[in-house]
């Protein structure tokens, strides 16, 4: 292989490449609390709600399981402006985000739900617990428990490969930024390296951070590596 | 919203739906290539993982870094690492082969701790055994080891394949003549993108909602003990 | 020169020393047994003869000929002259009986297929099998299962048997079936190493037996003396708590 490595005009471009990091990071958390929140709809709903609610759920949840996020992204994006609905591209890929982490979400905490036994709900009952203390001394804590984990490796997926798919509509996320500098000088390997060495660095230090925070806010042991 | 009904049945031909089959089949030739691959190289890395001793630390350590690291690099960047790699080291690569190869890393990474899992699953006193009367490590894994393993590895190997048919649709950047290609094709011809991608999403749908139904229910029949199995086995025969 | 020979063995579990030197050497046709409270390290004893636990320390000769532990061809050497039987069977899970049996025959040994097969049927048909060849282990009992195990250490044709608790495990009507194989197998002259809490069938079959404590020799002497007559206080207290009903 006879290629000549040239870092120099990566590390001239590198400002750029932090803002395309922030933006990534910008719209993992989005998309993720974005997704959260259907995930509790969704979750609750198939654990509580009626079944006309619940069949809606399940198709919302299989279709969106089963089809790729570029197509649902491809849709907004390509799809809408036929119906008079323009939203830019990082709206597109914020949406459909939220959308596609919300039918994943809704799998996860569902069976966080399900892991919250009945005696233990009677025993709070026993000790004279309002509807509200019981959320939030019993419910929560051990939802929180049983699927932190599960949580905390869905954000990095969806940081990871989620956001990374807005590259493909023209976001300059972190993969949109290598995508744009790499075509005005060619080094593509250069740029592409380096990003995935930032992408390496940044989930790492998301693991790091998610690890401390279920170990101090809900005593959970989540694993970084 | 008319338009799109007005391109209904200019859309829905025999020429399009035959395009769409083919690509959906090189969708699925490009997954099953790749994944099969990736799945017999992980069980190598898993095998170099699991040398004992002190000199075998750096094998260790590189197994371990390999699946972390692609754990967390974005496939689309995969793709263009591999493609632009292959490029200076093979100009002629085809791109298919570029997109099996970038699937073959990825798969690596993610089942080789689907592996791992299945591996440690099966009691370290059936490998004590087997150590006891002399057997090597690949003896033990090939004969012991794994065959009481496939019902703990193959769920999971199955369930990241078939949804990885969908995360497939990434390769279409590098343009190879899958699905999600066709689709952007066929919006650039002036299809509707709710139609075309509509229906798309519907061909992926359709192969992978009833290969996941396959995988759960493989699943089910796996968990079943082998004792169970061969008695109601040798009761019908 | 004794059969086998065990100077000062020593083995570790990362900081605990669980065998603290351990000495003892029997002959050809004989049947030792390790008895002593749990955690005592009678399991260790057989686990690192052949090789399982890692040795840090002393020797152990067969027939005069050193066993080097940090050498694989030596350990290979020590496992095809020792075989042992665990508590828990531990029969390959995915094969027949038959298979089990013959797998280590064939594919280790390298001996015909028809050899080793008539060979398993008939140390089946001794431990009374003949008709399970083609079960699975999950089908079979306990006592069937430790059978099974015996019958495919001794498709090694080892020079000494190590039984591992080999009764321990099982429900107690399943235990006669068991010693009686174990009591047939002493009678055939049989070199045997065996880690019994049966302090009956210890008595009955064993030609000496060796008290152990802490991962330490403490007494050792025939059946009758050590059960009747303990030296120290050590094995004093021992036999007189599980011995006097």
């Amino acid at each position: 292989m006879d290629y000549n490595f040239q870092y120099g005009v990566v590390w001239d471009n590198f400002g750029a490449l932090m803002e395309g990091a922030w933006l990534t990071f910008q719209l993992g958390v989005f998309a993720f609390a974005g997704g959260v929140l259907i995930g509790l709809l969704g979750a609750s709903i198939k654990t509580y709600g009626p079944w006309p609610l619940r069949f809606l759920v399940d198709c919302y949840v299989v279709f969106i399981t089963n089809t790729p996020a570029l197509i649902q992204i491809y849709f907004l994006y390509f799809g809408l402006p036929e119906l008079g609905v323009r939203w830019s591209n990082e709206t597109c890929v914020l949406i459909g985000l939220v959308l596609n982490a919300g039918a994943y979400l809704t799998m996860i905490l569902r069976a966080g739900f399900l892991s919250v036994r009945k005696t233990e709900l009677e025993a709070g009952q026993t000790l004279g617990f309002s509807l509200v203390q019981q959320i939030r001394y019993i419910v929560v804590p051990h939802i929180a428990k049983t699927v932190y984990p599960a949580l905390a490796n869905f954000f990095i997926v969806v940081l990871v490969m989620g956001t990374s798919i807005g590259a493909l509509i023209g976001v300059d996320d972190l993969t949109g930024q290598a995508i744009n500098l790499s075509s005005i000088n060619y080094r593509w390997l250069e740029y592409f390296s380096v990003v995935a060495v930032i992408y390496v660095v940044l989930t790492f230090v998301a693991s790091i951070g998610l690890a401390l925070l279920g170990r101090w806010a809900f005593r959970v042991r989540a694993r970084i590596f | 919203m008319e338009r799109i009904l007005e391109q209904i049945p200019r859309f829905f031909t025999a020429d399009n739906m035959a395009l769409l089959l083919q690509s959906a089949g090189l969708t699925l030739a490009m997954t099953l290539t790749g994944c099969l691959i990736g799945f017999g190289l992980a069980f190598i890395l898993v095998f170099l993982r699991q040398t004992p001793g002190l000199w075998a630390l750096p094998l260790r350590v590189v197994c371990i870094t390999y699946v972390e690291v692609f754990r967390r690099i974005p496939f689309i960047v995969v793709i263009y690492l591999v493609l632009f790699f292959i490029q200076t080291v093979a100009s002629d690569a085809s791109l298919f082969t570029i997109a099996v190869i970038s699937i073959c890393i990825y798969a690596i990474a993610y089942t080789a701790d689907i592996i791992r899992g299945g591996l440690e699953s099966v009691p370290v006193t059936q490998t004590e055994a087997a150590r006891a009367m002399n057997f090597g490590r690949l003896r033990t894994l090939v004969t012991v080891t794994l065959p009481q393993a496939w019902p703990v590895i193959l769920p999971p190997a199955i369930a990241f394949a078939v949804s990885f048919i969908k995360d497939t649709a990434l390769v279409s950047q590098i343009g190879v003549f899958e699905l999600t290609f066709r689709g952007k094709e066929l919006n650039n011809q002036g299809y509707s993108g709710i139609l075309v991608f509509g229906t798309i999403a519907m061909c992926y749908f359709l192969m992978s909602f009833p290969l996941s139904m396959l995988g759960q229910y493989l699943e089910k029949r796996l968990a079943t003990p082998r004792g169970e199995r061969s008695a109601r086995k040798i009761r019908r025969a | 020169m004794p059969h086998l020979a065990v100077n000062d063995l020593r083995a570790k579990y990362g900081a605990l020393e669980v065998l603290k030197g351990v000495s003892f050497s029997m002959e050809k046709g004989q049947v030792v047994a390790l008895v002593g409270p749990s955690g005592s390290g009678k399991s260790t004893v057989l686990r690192t003869l052949v090789g399982l636990t890692p040795v840090s320390g002393g020797s152990v000769t067969i027939h005069g000929d050193e066993i080097r532990y940090s050498n694989a061809a030596s350990v290979r050497r020590a496992r095809d002259q020792m075989a042992i039987v665990f508590q828990q069977y531990n029969l390959f899970q995915n094969m027949r009986i038959i298979d089990n049996v013959t797998v280590a025959p064939t594919k280790i040994k390298k001996r015909p297929k028809a050899e080793a097969r008539a060979d398993a049927e008939r140390l089946l048909a001794m431990v009374g099998l003949a008709d399970k060849l083609n079960a699975f282990p999950d089908q079979l009992s306990g006592g069937q299962q430790q059978r099974v195990a015996i019958a495919r250490a001794l498709a090694l044709h080892p020079e000494i048997l190590l039984l591992d608790e080999v009764t321990s495990a099982l429900d107690p009507e399943l235990v006669n079936e068991v010693l009686d194989t174990i009591r047939r197998l002493a009678t055939e002259g049989m070199t045997m190493i065996l880690v019994s809490h049966e302090m009956a069938f210890v008595r009955e079959v064993a030609d000496k037996v060796i008290f152990m404590d802490s991962g330490a020799v403490v007494e050792e002497g025939l059946p009758e003396q050590l059960f009747d007559a303990p030296k120290t206080d050590r094995a004093r207290e021992f036999f007189g708590k599980i011995l006097r009903h």
